[in-house]
């Protein structure tokens, strides 16, 4: 357990994690979240959520201004990331492994998720056969380890989560994308099928994407990509993460 | 062993084979329709449901056969257009293969120029589209990418027949000097061992059929096909590769076929940026169509008005055509169908009348509507709709390129599920090609349009379009239920628009018209012979009384319909001309609106014709094909009586 300890130094109280989860939760693709929404969403005062956000900034955690809301910054986000990839992880694996009801596995999945470990949530993912949905069709965070694909971290299985290390970066599914930003493809989930495919249009590991358009009516996006406009379908896009480069 | 000794010195003067590769939509068959002409003979790959087509080409007194191969990505993905290029490419070794590329993404296209490279044939680039890479500020400097890549290089507009003769002259040199093939390498680690492979190959003797070095790549990448043909020979070579696979894995900490792959693209990326001179990139007029055409309002719009703009010309167009040529034929002959006298006779009479059918009734919206389909087509703007409409078309499995054979079954079902090739899976071929068979075709048109837009009302018509499309997304969701799986997600290149040149559309109309004809007239024929001598001798009487609680409990339509139910297999024109042939052109005195309405509704939702359920069986089997009839026979059946009972209160 030491080895997990080392690796999130601050100590994050789940009163935290769940304050980091739904700032994420209510921001689309980073824009800053009103504290009323988010005293609304946790049915706690404004006050004492003013109180908290304010705390969370000193821990590094958002960016707070009075008139405009909270953003999170890169730490923050990572830290919301991973609590919310672990609550729609165990809400995946109340369902289709243990089979229990719709009904309970929301609040299960809260509690659970603030005790589940790094290395539990990655033996889960295996599990699960790497999921990119939750059972409310919300999108799974990827995981913060180094792994360019999830048939990599099935070879390292055998490895503990310290020996395999961390991801510095945050990676955004270009699906997540602004228009016209850039980004690196550093990770693709799925398995080998699916990423032949990507790989024979040009979606290789280290190539840079940059997002042209979004279809509405959760329709496709196109990008450019080694020269060249691709229309990819959403479920792909969500697949496909990339890291930014500041 | 000297791999030269290994060249076919059969083809000398005489037939020469150039083959046509490369990526889709870079003009591939613009330049197989500018160097055959009407030369064509388009069939299948033997054995598979992948269309072949082979042409003929005079050129400087020498006759050379043209192939042109299915246009693909890449050699990985083991779709049936792959293998049947490779093994097209390895087996029946083509004199010179010519790789057209798109001149406006060369790095893309240059991925697959490299894995025709490893395949060591004679090959020739054709840089195609330079005008439209130049609108775009690229320009390519030929010379460069010849030196990069070792082979000769050419540069055309082929939509205008620019470069075109040039081209044909050096593919010619190089099919008879058959240079020795030059081999790039790759990175160093991956490149050794596929050295060390490749050499025990040679050492080894094998018979492959395959170059050394390629078969050397494909071991590493683990392609099923090749280890299959290795193993029998040589399993010791599968350990080898399987542990310098492993080795480069444990380097790259990515499989060996996506570091191949990553391989190939730095190596397109590095050719095409050292060929390429790119001045500023401006906003071309083709991103400015973008805009609009893929807004997210006005791109619904646009979707709507191409698709109903379409459908709009075939009715306009066809119906005048038809009534012109059968004004025309009518003068030769009478059209009426002969149900008494001699069988001979009366055979005839039907083998005619199903031919005349055919000229005045389908041919008339087929051609129209193929003209502008492949104008939209070539465009590009069918692009932009299939990206506007996936989310729809993912409701009943499907993602938005299946749009395109969807809406070619509007013209003709055959070849639309034919089309359903560029799918990625044969679940989703299926399912296609099952919405496919409630698209109302050119002879459901004429159905629709001969009984209820004429003795109804043109909104009565336009309801029926309206009710086949809610029976396509509510039908395509039950197909969903009952072939599960998972649907492919869309990977679709977005090319620039290009003004479609009327030309190439014409030949395109000819080449698809001509498989219809070939494929479809002698089952019209035939077809109509053998109903006209069935129901000539009473045979299909005892049909109308057996139909009779179908007909007239069910549907409420007159007894004499009931063999209509059995035209309407062969062909679906037959609803409107067996009720000509009986009643006269006074229908409206036989039949109530209700009653029109309600057999063309059954009529656009029956069970498809002969030629579309060989097809099925063909493309899949025929328990497929029955399946697919016999659910159709009861949508119709089922909707038709619900819409009777709904309408009836109405008029």
């Amino acid at each position: 357990m030491s080895s997990i300890e080392k690796s999130t130094p601050k100590k994050i109280t789940p009163s935290i994690q769940e304050y980091l989860e739904t700032i994420y939760k209510l921001s689309h693709n980073g824009e800053r979240v009103k504290t009323t929404k988010i005293s609304k969403n946790l049915e706690i005062s404004p006050g004492s959520v003013t109180q908290m956000i304010k705390k969370l900034e000193e821990l590094g955690y958002v960016n707070y201004s009075q008139y405009k809301g909270v953003k999170l910054t890169k730490t923050g986000l990572k830290e919301a990331k991973k609590v919310t990839r672990k609550h729609r992880l165990l809400e995946r694996f109340l369902r289709d492994i243990l089979k229990l009801k719709d009904n309970i596995i929301h609040e299960q999945a809260c509690e659970m998720e603030h005790s589940l470990s790094d290395e539990a949530e990655r033996a889960m993912c295996q599990v699960l056969e790497h999921p990119d949905k939750c059972p409310g069709e919300s999108l799974i965070p990827a995981c913060d380890f180094p792994f360019k694909s999830c048939e990599e971290c099935m070879t390292h299985r055998s490895e503990e989560v310290s020996e395999v290390g961390k991801r510095n970066e945050n990676l955004i599914p270009i699906m997540e994308l602004k228009k016209n930003q850039e980004g690196k493809i550093s990770f693709i989930r799925g398995d080998y099928k699916v990423i032949r495919r990507l790989l024979d249009m040009g979606i290789t590991i280290g190539a840079m994407i940059n997002v042209i358009k979004v279809a509405p009516l959760s329709g496709p996006v196109e990008v450019a990509i080694r020269g060249s406009k691709l229309a990819i379908g959403r479920d792909i896009a969500c697949n496909v993460f990339v890291e930014i480069e500041e | 062993m000297n791999t030269n000794n290994t060249e076919p010195l059969v083809n000398n003067n005489e037939n020469l084979t150039i083959a046509l590769a490369g990526n889709a939509n870079v003009g591939k068959s613009v330049i197989f329709n500018e160097l055959t002409g009407s030369n064509q003979i388009i069939g299948n790959w033997p054995g598979k449901t992948i269309e072949r087509a082979e042409g003929k080409l005079h050129f400087e007194g020498q006759d050379i056969r043209v192939i042109d191969l299915p246009g693909i990505y890449s050699f990985s993905t083991y779709s049936l257009e792959e293998i049947v290029s490779r093994e097209y490419i390895a087996f029946e070794k083509p004199d010179v293969v010519i790789n057209v590329v798109d001149a406006a993404v060369l790095e893309r296209n240059l991925f697959f120029t490299l894995q025709l490279l490893e395949m060591e044939v004679p090959l020739v680039i054709c840089v195609n589209q330079v005008d439209i890479a130049k609108q775009k500020g690229i320009i390519i400097d030929t010379e460069k990418l010849e030196a990069a890549l070792g082979v000769p290089v050419v540069a055309t507009i082929a939509i205008r027949g620019e470069g075109l003769h040039e081209l044909v002259e050096i593919a010619t040199k190089i099919a008879h000097v058959k240079p020795k093939p030059s081999i790039i390498e790759y990175g160093g680690e991956v490149e050794n061992r596929i050295k060390i492979i490749c050499q025990r190959i040679k050492s080894l003797n094998l018979e492959l059929g395959y170059p050394s070095r390629w078969v050397a790549i494909k071991l590493l990448e683990n392609d099923p096909e090749i280890k299959k043909i290795v193993e029998a020979q040589a399993p010791d070579l599968i350990r080898l590769a399987y542990r310098y696979a492993g080795e480069i894995e444990k380097i790259h900490e990515e499989p060996f076929f996506a570091v191949m792959a990553a391989e190939r693209y730095a190596l397109a990326n590095r050719i095409a940026f050292g060929a390429q001179l790119q001045s500023e990139l401006k906003p071309s007029l083709s991103e400015r169509l973008d805009m609009i055409v893929t807004h997210r309002v006005w791109g619904y719009v646009v979707s709507a008005l191409v698709i109903g703009g379409l459908l709009f010309w075939t009715f306009v167009i066809g119906t005048n055509l038809s009534n012109l040529l059968s004004d025309v034929f009518s003068f030769f002959t009478p059209v009426d169908p002969q149900v008494a006298g001699p069988l001979v006779s009366i055979i005839w009479n039907g083998a005619l009348g199903g031919l005349i059918a055919g000229i005045t009734l389908v041919i008339p919206f087929v051609i129209p509507f193929y003209i502008m389909l492949s104008l939209i087509e070539n465009s590009g703007i069918l692009t932009r709709v299939a990206f506007m409409l996936d989310s729809a078309m993912h409701s009943i499995g499907l993602h938005g390129k299946a749009l395109i054979p969807l809406i070619l079954g509007y013209g003709c079902n055959v070849p639309a599920i034919d089309q359903t090739r560029i799918l990625e899976t044969r679940r989703e071929r299926l399912l296609a090609s099952y919405a496919i068979t409630f698209a109302p075709c050119a002879a459901r048109t004429i159905v629709i349009l001969g009984l209820v837009a004429i003795y109804v009302s043109v909104w009565w018509a336009i309801a029926l379009y309206a009710i086949d499309l809610l029976v396509i997304f509510v039908l395509g969701r039950v197909a969903l239920k009952a072939v599960p799986g998972e649907t492919t997600g869309l990977i679709m290149e977005m090319h620039s628009f290009k003004t479609p040149s009327l030309s190439v559309a014409l030949k395109q109309t000819w080449t698809r018209t001509k498989t219809l004809i070939i494929f479809v007239f002698p089952i019209y024929i035939l077809g109509s012979a053998v109903m006209q001598g069935l129901y000539a001798f009473g045979v299909l009487t005892p049909v109308n009384a057996i139909l009779a609680p179908i007909t007239v409990f069910w549907l409420g339509l007159p007894v004499i319909t009931g063999v209509l139910f059995i035209f309407m297999i062969v062909r679906k024109e037959f609803t409107l001309l067996v009720l000509v042939a009986i009643f006269g052109t006074h229908l409206a005195g036989v039949l109530t609106p209700i009653q029109f309405i309600i057999l063309a509704l059954v009529g656009m939702l029956y069970t498809p014709c002969l030629s579309v359920l060989t097809k099925l069986a063909v493309d899949f089997n025929w328990r497929t094909s029955i399946t697919i009839g016999v659910a159709n026979f009861i949508t119709a059946i089922v909707i038709g009586g619900v819409m009777y009972r709904i309408i009836n209160p109405f008029f």
